[in-house]
């Protein structure tokens, strides 16, 4: 809740501001206010905002003609779905055994990568109980049971690089065990 | 009960006297339970002479300093019957009638161009004896600074071990939501004078002074969480990382007692060992090899040991291992964990992490008998670090959500709260400043 208040509201209207202007009948006093809109709110995401509806209000003459046409397909990416989506792997406490819930999220990734020539950063994470120095050796030892399962599955290790945030990084806030279970914890990131 | 109604009392003068000051320190200290046989002293506002008035009030400083390590009950200023400046002034039975064992007076001479003349006396109440006398000076800039070499001496003369008051404090601050979040910062003991040494996005992990009070080693993650070993220069600010001829994260360095070489973590595929870096000719040695997590390494004061934190018995423990490598022998066996020792000053004794059902608390073991006495009562107390003389043991733990910083005495009888602004944490309490 509390981080609510820190987005303006200019930002939360964003997401309306970008449908509007995929909308291709938009007419043209509308999209000037949705920009001005924009234009009042944080300054990166505005020009994005700006931009996306200029680029529609440009098009608007030749979309009958482009209709019967099917849409370029665009790209899929393989990485935004399924198993390749999911990019984090839990830990037990003091743990950094793959657990068996795991394995199909991790032998999909290997998959890809294997035939796929990316590289891929592990970050090891911990939750805030034990030590600092200690849970950046354990997020470590957590990145590189992924890393070994992932070589073990044909990924070159020169794809592989590992790194740890320790506890310093809880993707959850709070003392207690819903919290912890969160952040104990390996974060596949992809370079790209 | 007595002395109760004193320490509040005090507490209230030390809280007066903070508020009196323009630049109130960002780190205040409150005592929140002393001994029950503090020393009852009198510390008399210190006469004025010369052109200038000088810019702290010294009694009020060494007052608080005394006060802080719980061992003293000082008297209130308002509850004097006499204020004398002079030893020829004093009339003993005016402070027997207050229950007063101990008496300091003192006079501050401005002699002109920035210097002050401090002259200060200590009696003992009960024998109408004068039991030392001395002058310091000191110049406007360093007064405080003279003011805790006078607490240092005051103490030495009345328990028989050095004082740690003219000593500073490192510890790391998160501001939540700031563009760099992560700050190291120094202080005085008594939280005055604080300094910022670094800003960084990223998190800075156990600062350590150097053997003669000029740098800090730390660990920072600003190489996108390849962790880093720095030493810092903090009269100038000069940064340099150590450059370590090992792949893998670098961490948890700690000085050897002669300032020349760092123990420290290496993490790599799995493993972390503990090494010793030569810091002149950059020379490796590998001290650990063991499959489990090795790391936390600390030196003992012979500098012919090292003690460090390993889970190879399956949780995290302490061990000690020459530094030449060889036998492990396992130090702690109470309780489910015990991790980040820190070994006192004269190596009989050592600060650590306790995990006891579930909680972590600060524990202190003594060498020799294995015993092992919880000090303190978290849920996630962390970071213990010894005061120079051995007496306290500061350490980070948390109120609410917010990390913050108290410290406790080796016996376990006096509790201090370090309260700051912003969430605060990785403290080290620093060598004592011989300058």
């Amino acid at each position: 809740m509390k981080f609510l208040t820190k987005f303006s509201p200019a930002l939360l209207l964003l997401p309306a501001i970008l449908l509007l202007s995929a909308c291709g009948t938009t007419g043209e006093a509308e999209q000037e206010q949705a920009q001005a809109v924009a234009g009042g709110g944080a300054a990166a995401d505005s020009d994005d905002g700006a931009n996306a509806s200029g680029a529609s209000s440009g098009s608007a003459d030749a979309m009958p003609m482009m209709e019967p046409e099917p849409e370029p397909e665009p790209l899929r990416d393989p990485l935004e779905e399924g198993l390749l989506a999911q990019r984090v792997v839990y830990f037990e406490f003091d743990s950094s055994v793959i657990r068996d819930d795991a394995l199909p999220l991790i032998q999909a990734h290997a998959q890809y990568l294997a035939s796929n020539p990316m590289l891929i950063t592990l970050e090891g994470h911990a939750d805030e109980r034990g030590t600092r120095e200690y849970n950046i050796a354990l997020g470590e030892r957590r990145a590189d049971s992924v890393r070994r399962l992932l070589m073990a599955n044909g990924v070159p290790g020169n794809q592989i690089k590992v790194v740890s945030y320790g506890e310093e990084r809880p993707a959850a806030l709070g003392h207690n065990e819903d919290a912890w279970s969160l952040n104990r914890r390996s974060e596949l990131m992809y370079l790209r | 009960m007595c002395i109760k109604a004193l320490l509040q009392s005090l507490i209230a003068g030390v809280l007066l006297g903070g508020a009196l000051i323009a630049n109130a320190a960002p780190l205040t200290i409150e005592i929140t339970q002393g001994v029950e046989e503090a020393l009852p002293i009198a510390i008399v506002p210190f006469g004025v002479t010369g052109a200038r008035k000088p810019p702290e009030d010294i009694a009020a400083i060494i007052s608080a300093d005394l006060s802080r390590t719980g061992r003293f009950g000082a008297l209130a200023e308002k509850d004097m019957l006499a204020k004398p400046t002079e030893p020829g002034n004093v009339n003993f039975q005016n402070w027997r009638i207050l229950a007063r064992e101990a008496l300091v007076l003192g006079n501050v001479q401005y002699l002109g161009a920035d210097r002050y003349k401090i002259s200060f006396w200590l009696f003992d109440v009960y024998k109408a004896k004068q039991i030392l006398a001395f002058n310091v000076s000191g110049s406007q800039t360093d007064f405080r600074a003279a003011a805790h070499k006078i607490s240092d001496i005051i103490y030495q003369e009345l328990t028989g071990e050095p004082g740690a008051f003219s000593t500073r404090i490192a510890y790391v601050t998160k501001k939540r939501g700031a563009k760099e979040p992560f700050s190291l910062w120094m202080a005085d003991a008594d939280g005055h004078n604080e300094q910022n040494l670094l800003k960084s996005k990223y998190p800075i992990i156990s600062p350590k002074w150097s053997p003669d009070g000029l740098k800090l080693a730390y660990s920072s993650l600003e190489n996108a969480g390849e962790q880093r070993i720095y030493i810092q220069e903090w009269a100038n600010g000069r940064r340099n990382e150590v450059s370590i001829d090992l792949k893998g994260l670098k961490g948890a360095p700690d000085w050897s007692p002669d300032g020349k070489k760092l123990a420290f973590t290496s993490v790599r595929h799995g493993n972390a060992e503990i090494y010793v870096i030569n810091l002149a000719n950059k020379r490796l040695r590998q001290v650990t090899r063991h499959w489990a997590i090795d790391t936390e390494p600390v030196w003992t004061p012979d500098g012919a040991s090292i003690i460090f934190t390993s889970d190879r018995g399956g949780q995290p423990q302490l061990y000690k291992i020459s530094v030449d490598g060889g036998r492990v022998t396992r130090l702690t066996f109470e309780g489910t964990e015990n991790a980040r020792a820190d070994v006192s000053p004269d190596g009989k004794r050592i600060a650590m992490v306790h995990r006891d059902n579930g909680k972590y608390t600060i524990a202190v073991m003594e060498l020799a008998t294995g015993h092992l006495n919880v000090l303190t009562d978290g849920t996630l107390d962390e970071s213990p670090s010894f005061a120079p003389n051995g007496s306290m043991v500061i350490y980070a733990t948390t109120k609410g959500n917010l990390g913050q910083l108290a410290a406790v005495s080796v016996d376990g009888s006096v509790h201090q709260v370090l309260a700051y602004e912003d969430e605060v944490r990785e403290p080290a309490w620093s060598p004592i400043n011989n300058k």
